[in-house]
């Protein structure tokens, strides 16, 4: 990360009564990067956006965007004056105002206001809805009308907090482009918080994981899933088997086989054997045997009982298409593995 | 603002807000604005406070006469049969008009209602002339050889013109109760063998529980704050005798220790009711279902129509034949335009100035609730409850002692009903602050809006709705107001309410009938909102 640093969060702690909401939570993110801010519910993804936006006072730590401190030890900017946009998981939007007024709030100029906002709704495609209000719109309309309102001010970052959560799943895909596409025209810095794992990799230059109000690893999404740093990282990413081995290098030694790892270790480690790194080539004389299949389309998932009585998944294309009872051979490809007893 | 009890006299709990908002910051102008609400409303109770303890060994020898053990006897006496009245009759109302099958009970339902929009000291005019020697009633029973009534004033008086004004409340909370209770509990119990009344106490009632002490609470508050009702009467509860005192005597000793007084025995009940409730167990709102009617027996039926018809005879036509009588036999209009106008000029005043103190308030209380906004927001309900004319009377020796030139100026008489009725406007706010999610909010201050321009262009116009309720509310107890404005009234100053007093203190009911109609059909237009509203729900 060489680039500029728009949104710098450092030691970042929050706390509601008992509950720890953020530990020393530290984030950077540069300039014109898509950031999805991932964990499962509960880890603090939502607190630490509001702390960003200055819709909460943190306890400790410090936030700076664009170099200025917004949040710190004796530093309070209130939130209209962070230049941050925010898009609210139930969008917010002005009930009482129509699309060109919501969109055109945060333009105090009148004179640039008008453009400013048919520019905005034309880039969001919504230039012909302007005069609706919001209870009159779909969805996912009101998700784009909150983005252009959050563009509009041209803030030096968005916040989008679980900004999908509200869709239907056939929209949430579609919206999910649109919403990645919005954002890299307008050269938009953002963060956005989700629970979902697919919805974080498949639009962010860059994921956080949290867990437990704290910040595990932040790196590409093909990163975070091949390189994750710990166990936990692993499994919160993908499926997999879990089993004990000993790593000698490049390779890795457990009860069902040695297999070629993807980072090099040594030692005691825990294995963790992603379903797409197990192959199976039909074999009638095969040691191992299909028990269950989920066929999904794209792909299968197979279930496999290996010659010890051990299960594995493995996730292979639909051609050939298994059925319980077949008998296979397996192989594998990379494996993960991480100090052993770890979490 | 959903439940009809809000926009009646009732503090509310509210329902639960969207998610618990996460204060951020308070603004210090909200602190500011909060304290201007606050101060005039919590500082006439300390000066009346430091009246009663400075006058020392006066007070104490107030406090215990034997004249004072009187009135205490007699205001509970009344609080408790009226409170027992209006819960018996509205538990009755409420049940043969929302769960019975008897024919035309939604039309019911708004007639048994009606008597809310008449005022207590109206209605105690009403009945004193339609049971004194050439009314309305005597004259019917003329017909069966009765040609006089032993005079109605006194204790049932009082308690009869009290019951049926607080009936109505215990009415609509009941009926609003009933309208979520699963009626599936009705027919388990009778399936398991209840009769139609062992199935009300066992499955019902207990439901009830909570709505009923809702009601009996205002009932009770209410009788132990009227004025005007018992002092028509001439009944002798803490009300009246603090007029006679207050205007009777150069010394305002007296008085104020009986205010006093009163204020503890409002606080004890309020003090109590909380107890209760810590320990009831609230039923759960569930989603409305088909109710299904209860079917009563023919003979029921009769009965049932007959009650109905019987309360709202009395209740609401009588008055309106009577006033109506009047006004036709009198060969000019007697209405003074002046009070009228006087009547509506403060009382606009009043809701204007109730709504822009409602918005720091709901403000605080929805949106930074912390120990000090509920400490605040208590505060002014507890006045709320207060009964007007020791609220008015603390005012007095506020205005007297430290206002000079002030007193028995404008400014003060609409501060005090700006301090009487704020709840009602600050809880109409907070409803409609509650269904707000705060994120709208955020929103404005994430676009560059400060807190303050933030509650303008968003807040205000979000909850107007709200606001607007509250103020109109506000405007009608306003016009209705009587002790308060007896007591802080410029001289000279007239409104239809005081208009009323002094032609029925005088004896001269006619001249009372113009000013009372026009009440009356001021009060209903809210009235008529309230009703359809809660059955579009």
């Amino acid at each position: 990360m060489n680039a500029e640093v728009v949104i710098s969060c450092a030691q970042l702690t929050k706390r509601f009564g008992e509950a720890v909401a953020l530990d020393n939570f530290d984030l950077e993110v540069a300039r014109g990067t898509i950031l999805g801010l991932l964990g499962p519910s509960g880890s603090g993804k939502t607190t630490a956006l509001r702390l960003i936006a200055g819709f909460d006072t943190p306890d400790g730590g410090s936030v700076s965007i664009s170099g200025r401190q917004v949040v710190g030890p004796g530093v309070w900017v209130p939130p209209e004056q962070r230049r941050v946009g925010m898009v609210f998981q139930d969008y917010a939007l002005f009930p009482h105002l129509d699309v060109a007024a919501n969109v055109g709030f945060g333009i105090p100029d009148k004179e640039l206001r008008g453009p400013r906002v048919s520019e905005i709704l034309d880039m969001v495609g919504l230039g012909d809805l302007s005069h609706r209000m919001p209870h009159e719109l779909s969805g996912g309309e009101q998700q784009r009308v909150a983005l252009a309102r959050a563009l509009a001010p041209k803030p030096d970052v968005i916040l989008l907090d679980e900004p999908f959560s509200n869709l239907d799943a056939p929209q949430r895909e579609r919206v999910r482009r649109e919403v990645r596409t919005i954002l890299v025209e307008a050269r938009a810095t953002a963060i956005f918080v989700t629970h979902d794992q697919e919805e974080a990799l498949s639009i962010s230059d860059q994921v956080a994981i949290m867990r437990r109000g704290r910040v595990l690893q932040t790196a590409s999404p093909d990163e975070v899933y091949h390189r994750p740093v710990d166990c936990w990282v692993a499994r919160f990413l993908g499926e997999g088997e879990t089993m004990p081995g000993v790593a000698a290098g490049a390779t890795v030694e457990t009860v069902i086989g040695t297999f070629k790892l993807a980072e090099p270790a040594d030692g005691e480690v825990e294995v963790i054997i992603r379903p797409e790194a197990v192959r199976l080539i039909a074999d009638p004389r095969g040691l191992s045997r299909v028990v269950e299949r989920e066929f999904y389309g794209h792909d299968q998932l197979v279930t496999l009982e290996l010659p010890d009585g051990r299960q594995l998944l493995s996730r292979t294309p639909t051609t050939p298409l298994f059925t319980p009872g077949d008998r296979v051979t397996v192989e594998v490809d990379e494996v993960l593995a991480f100090e052993a007893h770890e979490h | 603002m959903t439940e009809p009890v809000g926009l009646l006299e009732a503090p509310l709990e509210s329902a639960r807000p969207p998610r618990p908002p996460s204060p951020g910051r308070t603004p210090r102008f909200l602190w500011v604005a909060a304290a201007f609400v606050l101060v005039p409303v919590v500082a006439p109770l300390v000066v009346l406070a430091a009246k009663v303890v400075g006058a020392g060994g006066d007070a104490w020898s107030v406090a215990f006469s034997e004249r004072t053990g009187r009135l205490l006897v007699q205001t509970i006496g009344l609080t408790a049969a009226v409170t027992t009245g209006a819960l018996v009759i509205g538990t009755a109302t409420a049940w043969l008009t929302v769960r019975s099958d008897l024919k035309g009970r939604r039309v019911w339902s708004v007639l048994v209602a009606l008597p809310l929009v008449i005022p207590s000291y109206v209605l105690a005019l009403v009945l004193l002339s339609a049971f004194g020697n050439d009314g309305v009633v005597t004259g019917a029973l003329g017909f069966l050889g009765v040609d006089s009534l032993p005079s109605i004033a006194g204790s049932f008086g009082a308690w009869l013109a009290l019951v049926i004004t607080t009936y109505p409340f215990v009415h609509l909370i009941a009926s609003a109760a009933l309208r979520r209770i699963d009626p599936g509990l009705t027919d388990a119990a009778r399936s398991l063998g209840a009769s139609p009344l062992a199935a009300f106490r066992t499955a019902v009632l207990p439901q009830l529980r909570p709505a009923l002490a809702a009601g009996g609470l205002l009932a009770a508050l209410y009788t132990l704050s009227d004025f005007g009702a018992v002092s028509l009467m001439r009944f002798d509860a803490f009300t009246r005798a603090i007029y006679a005192q207050y205007q009777g005597r150069l010394d305002r000793t007296p008085a104020a220790v009986l205010a006093m007084i009163l204020i503890a025995l409002v606080l004890v009940i309020l003090m109590i009711e909380q107890r209760s409730r810590g320990k009831g167990r609230a039923y759960t709102p569930r989603p409305s279902r088909t109710p299904t009617q209860v079917t009563m027996r023919p003979a029921m039926r009769g009965l049932a129509t007959g009650f109905l018809g019987i309360v709202t005879l009395v209740g609401f036509v009588l008055p309106i034949v009577v006033l109506v009588g009047w006004l036709l036999r009198s060969d000019t209009v007697s209405l003074e335009w002046s009070a009228a106008f006087g009547s509506l000029w403060v009382s606009v005043a009043a809701a204007m100035l109730a709504m822009a103190a409602a918005i720091p308030v709901a403000v605080l209380v929805v949106r930074h609730r912390s120990r000090l906004s509920i400490a605040m927001d208590r505060a002014i309900h507890s006045v709320f409850a207060l009964p007007h004319i020791a609220v008015a009377l603390a005012m007095v020796f506020l205005a007297v002692n430290y206002l000079g030139p002030l007193y028995q100026g404008f400014a003060v008489l609409i501060i005090t009903y700006v301090a009487l009725f704020l709840p009602q406007a600050s809880g109409a706010a907070r409803g409609s602050l509650e269904q707000i999610d705060p994120s709208v909010e955020e929103a404005s201050r994430g676009l560059g809006r400060s807190a303050l321009a933030t509650i303008g262009v968003v807040t205000v116009p979000l909850m107007s709705k709200g606001l607007a309720a509250g103020g109109a509310l506000v405007f009608l107890t306003t016009m209705k107001e009587l002790p308060a404005t007896l007591l802080l009234r410029p001289t000279g100053f007239d409104t239809l309410a005081v208009d009323i007093w002094s032609a029925a203190s005088e004896g001269l009911f006619g001249l009372a009938a113009a000013p009372a109609l026009l009440l009356i059909v001021v009060s209903a237009v809210p009235m008529y909102l309230l009703v359809t509203r809660s059955y579009e729900r």
